[in-house]
């Protein structure tokens, strides 16, 4: 988990200048025609496909691709797939945006949807995936596929949509995931609260600073340590983003217009200051990983996603801390707090794969076919028996194979709640819209967390002013005053200048002496007629 | 609270050890230093003790000496630093490629940020720096090795550059491995190397951390070459992450 810190602040900070850089990359780059489906799958070729994978530093996840590349290629002799393996998706964007300069793009690759809307920037870049999808022979459930795949239907429609850019298909989701809330309800019931079903915000405060009550030497009642962060978020970002959604509050759309900086963003970020302020609340940028704190009685609320719940809890099988720091307490998962318990709402993230378009139609269906076979049973069961993922597909969910999972005690039992408590609130998720530029976004929606807990604890003044120029700088360095410019067709760039105006008016010149000189060569060859 | 008119003393002590950087100056550079350290005579900075006692997230600025950085990404770079007492940690401190370039091992710089802690680890946060045109201390390895199983020994040196000896590997996987890529062997070439040492009494997990140290240094390769059972003495940089962590720059076999 270590390298995690770095990889995420270096590499988020590229984003903010990639989009830039593809712009002008894709200029250069090989023009690619549209892919279109082949009427047959040339099984005679050899096709070498390579697939950059992404893994949650989990060697289990390893060798379940590694697994399904050799179940794959048994049952396609002539495809040849070599995996290259990412532990952070930011990495990986930052290298296929320096391959489609190259023209060296994998040909399978595990993505969000926010960064294919950047790579789609370059013409045929990534293959739309709409025709293969309803291929009789070779799409969803196609009849001349070697194995058996999910249908159109069978896959997840909530899931499906979020591989929707500019209305096409440019990907098919490989696992989805939420945030949960995992609470230590041992501490919240010697504070004396209950836990309730759906848990709001006003109640996540509440008891957090009714959990900063301390000893006469020093340590804190609850734990009787000298350090107590209740509650801690793993992702700035989607706590920013989940509450604004909550409250219905502007953050972007689809065409990119930016709504981030209003009035709800500055109310919730007053609120995060002042629980700051009480040392109720901290973010893994600051402070540390939630499991940690949560696992050593340091912390009471953690938010972090489904697919860190084997992370999470006294018992859990993974862990960063020693041993001996683990204190012994009550897990219990519910969904991240809410604002409206009548309405929640979460959102819906997980790794997505999308085709990149190459020149021989024969490679990209090859592609597809590898694509297709990371949708089946087999893999998306194992995959998602890793983490708290749930699977995809519908036809993953149903079979008997993934209940007796979920029913199964051996497993670890706070992944089997997060899990179900995912399964049961598909229909409360939500996305973010996507598009080139959303990534830059979201990174700034994280920044307005972290930097105001920071100044809080570096006691600088938060006001008013110091909203104002948080926002000037976080819209700077981000550069998000030219997304939602660029995005404006109506903005007023002034009158022309005076030398296009005179390149207009001379090429006018030209094209009236063009039609002259046409008219009159016909009305010649007449008269000689 | 130091001054600049301090970094003299620096110079001075900086003097007798130049040869570990191989740099000696002649007396005209020690003269510009001087003269470097009086034109910025109002720069205050902290001692390390007074570092070592200032709260966390308080602002701080020290006077020190890079030790090694990490590879440079978009404006940031996280530098392993020390003066002649203490080591300093500071993560990803804003800096230009240009100036990247020259942050060079016995580079002396004033850096200001934040104290902050994570996971233990106590560093320098949202850091600016400029260049001290004044001679680096010279940093030995402290030897570690009678601490090896004590953690607040351990905890007390802190970022520093370090050595131990007479280690011995350990599998660190059930298949028998010398070392892993990434904590749990899910990484390939290229990404941390981490490996299991003992001295007989307790066991420890180094890393070689690959944005410090990558695949085609000599630490790495001597990792990747290691064998259950060797003999080593190691080098390298006290770091925290829930305990011991270093990040280890050599590695020789006995």
């Amino acid at each position: 988990m270590i390298k995690s810190r770095k990889a995420l602040s270096l590499l988020l900070s590229f984003a903010v200048l990639a989009s830039s850089f593809l712009m002008s990359a894709c200029h250069e780059q090989v023009e690619r025609h549209e892919f279109i489906v082949p009427d047959a799958f040339d099984s005679m070729h050899q096709y070498e496909i390579t697939f950059w994978a992404k893994n949650d530093t989990n060697i289990n996840q390893t060798r379940i691709y590694n697994q399904a590349i050799e179940d794959f290629e048994a049952l396609y002799p002539n495809i040849h797939v070599t995996i290259r393996l990412y532990t952070d998706y930011n990495k990986i964007y930052n290298d296929v945006i320096t391959n489609i300069a190259t023209d060296t793009t994998p040909n399978v690759c595990i993505t969000y949807p926010d960064h294919i809307a950047t790579y789609i920037s370059g013409e045929n870049t990534v293959v739309p995936l709409d025709n293969l999808f309803t291929d009789p022979n070779y799409g969803l459930g196609g009849a001349l596929v070697r194995f058996n795949s999910p249908s159109v239907d069978q896959v997840v429609p909530e899931f499906l949509d979020e591989c929707v850019i500019n209305n096409r298909h440019y990907a098919i989701p490989y696992m989805r995931s939420t945030e949960a809330l995992y609470i230590n309800k041992t501490y919240v019931e010697a504070l004396g609260y209950e836990v309730p079903d759906i848990v709001t915000w006003d109640f996540v405060w509440e008891v957090s600073n009714a959990a900063m009550a301390q000893n006469a030497d020093g340590t804190y009642a609850v734990n009787g340590q000298s350090v107590m962060i209740p509650f801690i978020y793993k992702s700035s970002d989607n706590m920013m983003i989940t509450m604004l959604r909550q409250l219905d509050a502007g953050y972007s759309d689809n065409m990119g217009n930016i709504g981030l900086f209003n009035n709800t963003t500055t109310s919730i970020l007053r609120t995060v200051a002042d629980e700051v302020g009480q040392g109720a609340f901290s973010t893994f940028t600051v402070s540390g990983y939630p499991a940690n704190f949560l696992n050593a009685g340091q912390c009471i609320f953690a938010v972090d996603s489904t697919a860190g719940a084997t992370w999470m809890g006294s018992d859990a099988p993974l862990s960063d801390i020693h041993e001996s720091e683990i204190v012994d307490f009550e897990t219990v998962v519910r969904p991240v707090p809410q604002f409206d318990t009548a309405n929640p709402r979460m959102i819906s993230q997980g790794p997505s794969i999308c085709i990149f378009n190459k020149e021989d139609p024969q490679e990209v269906l090859a592609s597809w076919l590898f694509a297709q076979y990371l949708l089946s049973n087999e893999v998306q069961i194992a995959y998602a028996g890793t983490e708290g993922y749930v699977p995809v597909t519908t036809m993953a969910q149903q079979s008997q194979e993934y209940q007796d999972y979920l029913n199964d005690p051996a497993q670890y039992s706070i992944k089997i709640a997060a899990t179900n408590m995912f399964l049961d609130n598909i229909d409360n998720t939500f996305v973010t819209a996507v598009f080139n530029g959303s990534t830059s976004l979201r990174n700034a929606a994280a920044q307005l967390i972290d930097s105001t807990v920071k100044s809080v604890r570096r006691h600088e003044t938060i006001n008013d002013d110091y909203f104002d120029h948080l926002y000037a700088e976080v819209t700077a360095l981000y550069r998000l005053d030219q997304l939602s410019g660029a995005k404006d067709s109506r903005t007023d760039l002034g009158p022309l200048p005076a030398e296009s105006k005179f390149l207009l008016t001379l090429l006018g010149v030209v094209w009236i002496g063009i039609g002259a000189y046409f008219i009159t060569d016909l009305v010649k060859k007449r008269k000689k007629a | 609270m130091k001054t600049f008119k301090k970094v003299m003393s620096l110079a001075v002590v900086a003097a007798m050890a130049l040869s570990v950087f191989g740099c000696a100056k002649n007396d005209a550079s020690e003269t510009e230093a001087a003269e470097s350290a009086q034109s910025q005579v109002d720069a205050e900075y902290l001692s390390y003790a007074e570092y070592e006692a200032a709260a966390i997230d308080t602002q701080v600025t020290v006077l020190c000496t890079v030790m090694a950085t990490q590879s440079w990404w978009e404006d940031k770079i996280t530098v392993y630093a020390a003066d002649q007492d203490g080591a300093y940690f500071i993560y990803e401190m804003a800096c230009s490629e240009e100036d990247a370039a020259n942050l060079t091992a016995g580079t002396t710089i004033l850096v200001t940020g934040y104290k902050s802690e994570w996971e233990g680890e106590i560093e320098i946060t949202d850091a600016t720096f400029e260049f001290a045109d004044v001679d680096g201390v010279a940093i030995a390895a402290v030897d570690l090795t009678a601490d090896f199983a004590d953690d607040d020994a351990l905890l007390a040196h802190q970022n520093q550059y370090f050595s131990m000896s007479g280690l011995t590997v350990e599998a660190i996987g059930d298949n028998g491995e010398a070392f892993f890529y990434k904590w749990d062997n899910s990484g390939t070439q290229g990404d941390d190397l981490y490996f299991t040492v003992s001295d007989g009494t307790v066991t420890r997990t180094f890393t070689v951390e690959a944005y410090l140290t990558g695949a085609d240094t000599d630490v790495y390769q001597a990792v990747e070459g290691l064998n259950v059972g060797d003999t080593i003495d190691v080098s390298g940089y006290m770091y925290w992450y829930e305990g011991p962590n270093p990040h280890i720059t050599s590695v020789s076999v006995g």
